[in-house]
Formats: structure tokens, sequence, C-alpha cells
């Protein structure tokens, strides 16, 4: 294993049984390598079903591998003795806000984790109250989570993740439920505690808008990695990523349609700036 | 005559009590029929609570709801009418499935209305077509379906009803682009062929741009615009200001502006497109 990888799937196979007679098991990914380097801000993109909520659950052991393996520092997820060190290093944050929050004040359901982890009172106040400052929620440490907006019980549930000081996050649509504020928060959030705290970050998303913001995007489909590269290499197959099921930043798409009908203008086009900047250009020639 | 009219509506969450708050604050709207209305406000705003009053789910503290010209609340009768007449699916819907069969689980709403057996069958299957269901997917557990396809068989339980006004709470959050897609067509194909109204709770910015006749935004438990897409949406500023945003090439179209290019308004690709074609 490489030291500069967090966390390493290697030939990686994934199969679920239902409970539907006719097809008893379900291969959700054979052979699948994905490495995650330490630091990195990556988001995974692919359509529903095509195996990105395996990955995430894969990637700190709430799934296991049948075959091959998955390391977290190169910590097996398949060895019982290493899972609490694994969910340590890895934390998870879902979909939904409301089923993650476990108790009735703020503090106490970011002190969750760490309180189960056995650390000193004095310890888990620090980590508590630098969790909460991280994610801009110190304020609200002794308020009611059902009474906070969505964007709010997101940050949250983070805070509970970092509290555990873990180096690596992984978000599984965390924003799907929530309005542009939340999301904008959510976001920042993401952005800041992975420039300034050095934490990594994996995103499951379905917004292309948010995956732009990431360094490196992969696109999953039927669970392999269709394309893997920075925001700018991947989006510029609009055709593929349509194809998928998937989408493009709006202005992505529009420099992609006016390139068809013949406008000069740079395949790798994905915020408004850069857009109307390019845009601009063309039409002070004219 | 508009199919739904608000008149003064106001209401309270915790009423009597020292912790009542005003949800709805002095709604005054009419809308026509055949619209297709997008909602959009931050969590909070209000919509949730104006669409729960449409249907009767939500009685107004003060003010009226008329439903194709009748005050719901004016008899029994008035406000058992509004629940067939206004469809409203919830947000994920799919939680609220329950029955052994997907089919069963579609026919729930017509049972209720009290309709011939027949009937019930022909409009379980008129819905599923709808919806894109195909037959075979009807005898199976909905728990069997994907989540997609869940979300279809809870639609197709409301437009079962055969409502004349049907309400979709955020019907494409969670899915993927394409489940989004194939929703909001069909929801458009629905209106155009059926000619009911269609009031559309979203997030997106850009569905509404696509879809809506009509925009209506609220904030702070009041109706903060109503007006077609290009009267609201060119005031970019105060949608952000309250929490909600412009779509990406709004941005493109404003940014141009400022730098001296007025091409007018865009609010989908599309339209850019066509804007920027003349141009060339």
């Amino acid at each position: 294993m490489n030291a500069e990888n967090i966390i390493e799937f290697n030939n990686v196979s994934f199969a679920y049984e239902t409970n539907d007679e006719q097809s008893a098991v379900i291969q959700v990914m054979d052979g699948y390598n994905l490495s995650v380097p330490k630091g990195q801000f990556l988001a995974v993109l692919g359509c529903n079903g095509c195996g990105k909520s395996t990955v995430a659950k894969l990637m700190n052991g709430i799934l296991v591998p049948n075959k091959g393996t998955v390391t977290v520092n190169g910590m097996s997820t398949l060895e019982d003795d290493k899972i609490i060190d694994i969910r340590r290093t890895v934390g998870m944050v879902f979909q939904n806000p409301d089923n993650q929050i476990v108790a009735t004040i703020v503090e106490d359901d970011v002190a969750f984790g760490p309180e189960n982890l056995g650390i000193e009172p004095s310890e888990i106040r620090k980590r508590v109250d630098n969790a909460l400052k991280a994610v801009g929620m110190y304020e609200f440490r002794n308020r009611e989570p059902h009474k906070l907006s969505g964007g709010q019980k997101q940050r949250v549930a983070i805070a509970g993740v970092i509290a555990m000081n873990t180096e690596c996050i992984v978000l599984d649509e965390p924003t799907a439920m929530l309005d542009p504020r939340g999301r904008q928060e959510v976001m920042s959030t993401i952005e800041k505690l992975n420039k300034e705290l050095g934490i990594t970050v994996v995103l499951i998303t379905h917004y292309m808008d948010e995956a732009v913001r990431a360094d490196r995007v992969v696109v999953m489909d039927r669970g392999t990695v269709v394309l893997d590269g920075t925001p700018k290499q991947v989006f510029k197959n609009v055709e593929q990523i349509k194809m998928l099921g998937l989408d493009v930043p709006q202005a992505t798409e529009l420099a992609y349609r006016l390139r068809k009908m013949g406008w000069n203008l740079p395949d790798d086009i994905l915020d408004e700036n850069e857009c109307a900047e390019a845009l601009a250009r063309l039409m002070e020639v004219k | 005559m508009p199919i739904i009219s608000l008149k003064g509506v106001t209401h309270y969450y915790n009423s009597g009590t020292p912790n009542a708050t005003k949800a709805l604050d002095n709604i005054n709207i009419d809308i026509a029929e055949g619209e297709l209305v997008g909602i959009i406000g931050h969590t909070g705003s209000g919509k949730s609570t104006l669409v729960q009053h449409l249907n009767g789910i939500l009685r107004p503290d003060e003010g009226s709801v008329i439903v194709d010209g009748t005050d719901i609340w004016s008899n029994k009768k008035a406000t058992r009418e509004a629940r067939f007449k206004v469809g409203l699916c919830f947000q994920y819907p799919e939680y609220q499935l329950f029955e052994e069969t997907a089919y069963k689980d579609i026919a729930f709403g017509p049972q209720n209305m009290r309709l011939s057996e027949d009937e019930i069958n022909n409009r379980v299957m008129k819905a599923a077509e709808y919806v894109g269901l195909k037959r075979e997917l009807l005898e199976k557990s909905p728990f069997d379906l994907s989540g997609g396809e869940k979300r279809r068989v809870a639609i197709a339980g409301v437009i079962a009803m055969e409502p004349k006004v049907l309400i979709l709470d955020e019907p494409t959050a969670g899915l993927d682009p394409r489940g989004r897609d194939k929703i909001l067509k069909m929801i458009s194909d629905y209106r155009t062929s059926t000619g009911s109204t269609v009031l559309l709770v979203s997030h997106s910015m850009e569905d509404v741009a696509k879809l809506a006749t009509k925009v209506l935004v609220m904030n702070n438990s009041r109706v903060e615009m109503y007006g077609t897409v290009d009267e609201v949406y060119k005031n970019g500023e105060r949608l952000t200001e309250i929490g909600l945003n412009i779509p990406q090439v709004s941005k493109i179209f404003q940014l141009l502006k400022d730098k001296g290019i007025d091409l007018g308004n865009a609010y989908t690709v599309d339209k850019a497109v066509e804007i920027l074609s003349r141009k060339q």
C-alpha cells in the first residue's frame, strides 16, 4: 500500500442478496479499484444504483467486500479488531439530518461519539467546542437540535464526526434534503474543513455545482469508475456524462452547445465567470 | 374564475399558547386553471404550510380558502370535496407506501372516493401509465421497487384520484438527474394532456424556470413575489437575499450585462442558446 493514500480499494467485489426470488444476488461491483490520497477533496458522481453509496459504506466498514480488500491507513476493514480504529479514522455523514441526531441538546449530540470512545471529560469539552467552532455552530451549542434548520443539523452531524478526530469524512448526499442556503452552508463547511484542517473529504452527490468545487471527480457507472480527473478534465466529456444520465454545470452546457454551433469557446468552462469572460471576448471581437 | 383563491389567509402554529408563531401572514393569491405554478422559498418560509391549506389538511385561523368557487370550510361536504379536488403529494412520498402491492397502493385514494371496482381499475391503469410504471411492477410489493419507481407509485396514487389541482412537494428531491428529468417531463405531460392545474414546490430554481407558467416566492410567512418566471427571476439580488439562488445561466447573462453586453435575460440554457445564436 501507498502511505500517501488514506483509503485504498484493491480489486473489491461486492454483492448483496435481495428478498426478490427472481434475482437473488445483485453484483454491485467486481474488481473495483480506487485510491483516495490524504487531504484530497474527492467528489463521487453517478446515477442511482451505480454503486456510489456502496463505495461510501465500504470506506469505513459498514459494508465489507466479498472479495478484495478496502484498507484505511493500511488497516483492512475485514479485520474485526481494526474496525474501531477505522471508524475513528473515517467518519460518515448521511442524507437525512433527522436520522443522525441522537441527543436533545446540540453539544450533547456532538459529545456522543467521543464519550463512547471513553475519552476524559475535559478533553471531550475541548473537542466538542472546537468541532462546533469549526462548523460555525458554537453559538447554538445549547439549542435543541430539532429546532435547527436542515443545514444547521447537517453541520451538527459533521461536528459529531470531527469531534472523533477523524482524518477523513465521507458524506453521502448530505445536501439532498436541504434548501439552497442550507446547501451553501454545508458546502462551505466541507471546504473549510478540507482546506484549513486538512481533513480528507469524500462527497457523494447528484449536484454538479458541488462536484466542481472538489479537487478530483470520479464518475461511476454500473459499479466501475468511468471518468476520473479534475473537474475540468471530467466535465469536458459532456456527451458521455449525459449518456450516463448525469448533468454538467449550466455554464459547461451552454459553452458546449455554442461550440457545436461553431463558437470558438474553450472546452473546459465550469463556472459563470469563465463563461461570461469567454463570451465577452468573442462578442467584442465581432 | 380562479381554480384556487386565497383571501387574507393567516395561520398560527401553537395558536393560543405563548409559543404561537405566525406561519402564514395574510396571503392573498389567485391561481387560474391550467397554470403550472412553481412555489419557491427557503425552509421555514411557509411553502408547505401554504399547500396544506389548499386541500383542507390545515384550517386557516383567519381568511378563506376557495377552491373551484367554494369556500372549503363552509360546510363538511365542501371540505371533503376539497380533499379530492386537490391532490397533494408530500415530500419523499415513497415512505408513505403501505399496501401489499403497488396496485393496491395506487387504488387506495380512488377506493376512498367510493368509486366502482371497474372505475378504480380503470384509474389505476391510467395513472400507472401516466407515471410510466410497467404493468408487471403493479403486482410487486412497493418495497421491492427502486427509489424512483416507489416515488412514481406514490405520485400515481394521487393522480388516480383525478384531482383538478395536483400539488407536488419536492417531487425530485434525492433523485439523480435522469430520474429528475423523467418526473418533470411526466408532470408537464400530465398537465398538458389533462388541463389540470399543477403546483410544484421546489428548491430547484432551474426546474422551476424550465416548467412554470407562474412563480410564487414565499418569504417569512408572506408572499414575496408572484408572477411569471421573467417577472420573478429578474430580481436576482432580492432572491439571493432571501436564501434563494438564480440559475447559473442567469448569472452569466448578468455578468455580461455588467461588462456592457446587454442581451436581456435568460433563465434556462435553451433560452440562452436561442438568444446567443441570434447574435452570431
